[in-house]
């Protein structure tokens, strides 16, 4: 009893290293031929229009409505202090410090994360990646690779245009219904934002979501089961574990480095 | 247009919006700078900042022209403001600068009052004349004190019925 629930500790903590070991081959795979010809940069742009443009949408809906609430909460706290001029500082910075990308690293892993999984996955179960193999294409360079790079570098795009539609519905709602001073409302916002200490620490979020988004879409679409229920298991896992670790390391990111 | 010419019109698109969001939260919202040390740096000391911090707004006559770049601690023990003024101001030599509140208890910023020299101050000069920050607590600690005073006096020479009534 006591031996068998330890087998079973140990059994887990191999899995874990095990396909941390798989992830880290993977990305290694994706770097070394991140830089090899041809750079298939029409597939590029075809995975920026599927994972970016496609996005803006939900993104700018979403930076609205959190925009619009934040705007609403935070003027009915502050005017109680009545310090509701700061309105545009609390919104700013939650929004570049916090909300701007970790939120849209969540809304892109449901968008596009699930479907990029769900892509690779279908390739599988198909044989579509056997056949490119056959025709010695390697599918870490022709489908992997794209798809990735392009996750990384749409989530910073995606995050600043969240931030600025939700720094629009704050202003909507604080200049708009409540009465507060557009001047007042901007120049309290740019007086407490910072390049330094608050822009660079949300681009450098945004890139490390990316990332990770990215790398784990694209891995548990290709280490999927060649099954329906597989490809559907894997985007599942895809969306959860993308999700966690954006939320996990958002804090390391912030205790390490303080943005 | 064909149908891939649209999509990359679209992703083209995409791109200059999303660097343009960027750009505009890091020069316009963040403040930085692209074209280096343009601007007037000059400093003053004073006794009290009481909450000034850096990147408050610098002002005068209620426009503003500079920010709040540095605080340090001088030898004196005095604190040295160091501040970044709009290039193209031309302020006199015998300008005093004073730290205000917005509000009651809003944020600190610093009002500059123009003298009347004919000379102006050089990038890295000092703000001769300067008025600390009035610190809340300790002028409703005067007051408080004020008041428990006099009706002590009051109540010397009256009855001294009232001791126990709270000051008002």
């Amino acid at each position: 009893m006591g031996a068998g629930a330890i087998r079973g500790l140990g059994h887990g903590v191999g899995d874990v290293v095990e396909s941390l070991g798989r992830l880290a081959v993977f990305t290694a795979r994706i770097l070394m031929v991140t830089v090899r010809p041809p750079l298939r940069l029409r597939e590029f742009a075809d995975e920026l229009f599927k994972l970016g443009v496609l996005s803006i949408l939900i993104i700018s809906v979403s930076g609205l409505a959190v925009g619009m609430v934040l705007g609403l909460q935070g003027y009915n706290t502050l005017v109680r202090f009545g310090a509701e001029g700061s309105l545009g500082a609390v919104v700013g910075l939650s929004l570049i410090r916090e909300l701007g990308p970790v939120l849209t690293a969540l809304l892109t892993t449901g968008r596009a994360g699930s479907a990029v999984t769900a892509e690779i996955g279908t390739m599988k179960a198909t044989e579509q990646l056997d056949g490119l193999r056959m025709m010695a294409v390697d599918p870490i360079d022709y489908v992997v690779r794209p798809k990735a790079w392009a996750m990384i570098c749409v989530m910073p795009l995606l995050s600043a245009l969240f931030i600025l539609t939700a720094i629009g519905g704050g202003y909507v709602v604080g200049v708009g219904l409540m009465g507060i001073d557009g001047g007042t409302y901007m120049s309290s916002l740019e007086n407490s934002v910072d390049f330094g200490n608050d822009v660079a620490g949300s681009i450098l979020k945004a890139v490390i979501f990316g990332v990770l988004v990215g790398l784990i879409a694209t891995y548990r679409g290709y280490t999927s089961a060649p099954t329906s229920a597989g490809v559907s298991a894997a985007t599942t896992s895809t969306v959860v574990i993308a999700s966690v670790s954006v939320l996990i390391f958002d804090y390391f990111i912030t205790a390490l480095w303080g943005v | 247009m064909n149908e891939t010419g649209t999509r990359d019109f679209l992703v083209g698109l995409f791109v200059l919006a999303g660097l343009g969001a960027l750009a505009f939260l890091s020069f316009s919202i963040g403040g930085l700078r692209y074209t280096g040390e343009g601007g007037l740096p000059v400093y003053a000391t004073f006794d009290q900042i009481a909450g000034l911090k850096p990147k408050a707004p610098v002002d005068i006559a209620g426009v503003k022209v500079g920010q709040v770049t540095g605080i340090s601690l001088d030898e004196s023990y005095r604190a040295r403001v160091d501040m970044d003024l709009d290039r193209n101001l031309k302020l006199p030599v015998d300008s005093s600068a004073a730290i205000v509140t917005s509000g009651l208890l809003g944020d600190r910023y610093i009002q500059l009052s123009p003298g009347a020299e004919d000379r102006h101050l050089a990038p890295g000069e000092q703000i001769p004349y300067t008025e600390s920050a009035l610190v809340m607590e300790r002028l409703i600690g005067k007051f408080l004190v004020n008041v428990g005073d006099s009706p002590k006096e009051d109540s010397q020479s009256g009855s001294g019925s009232q001791e126990t009534a709270p000051a008002p």
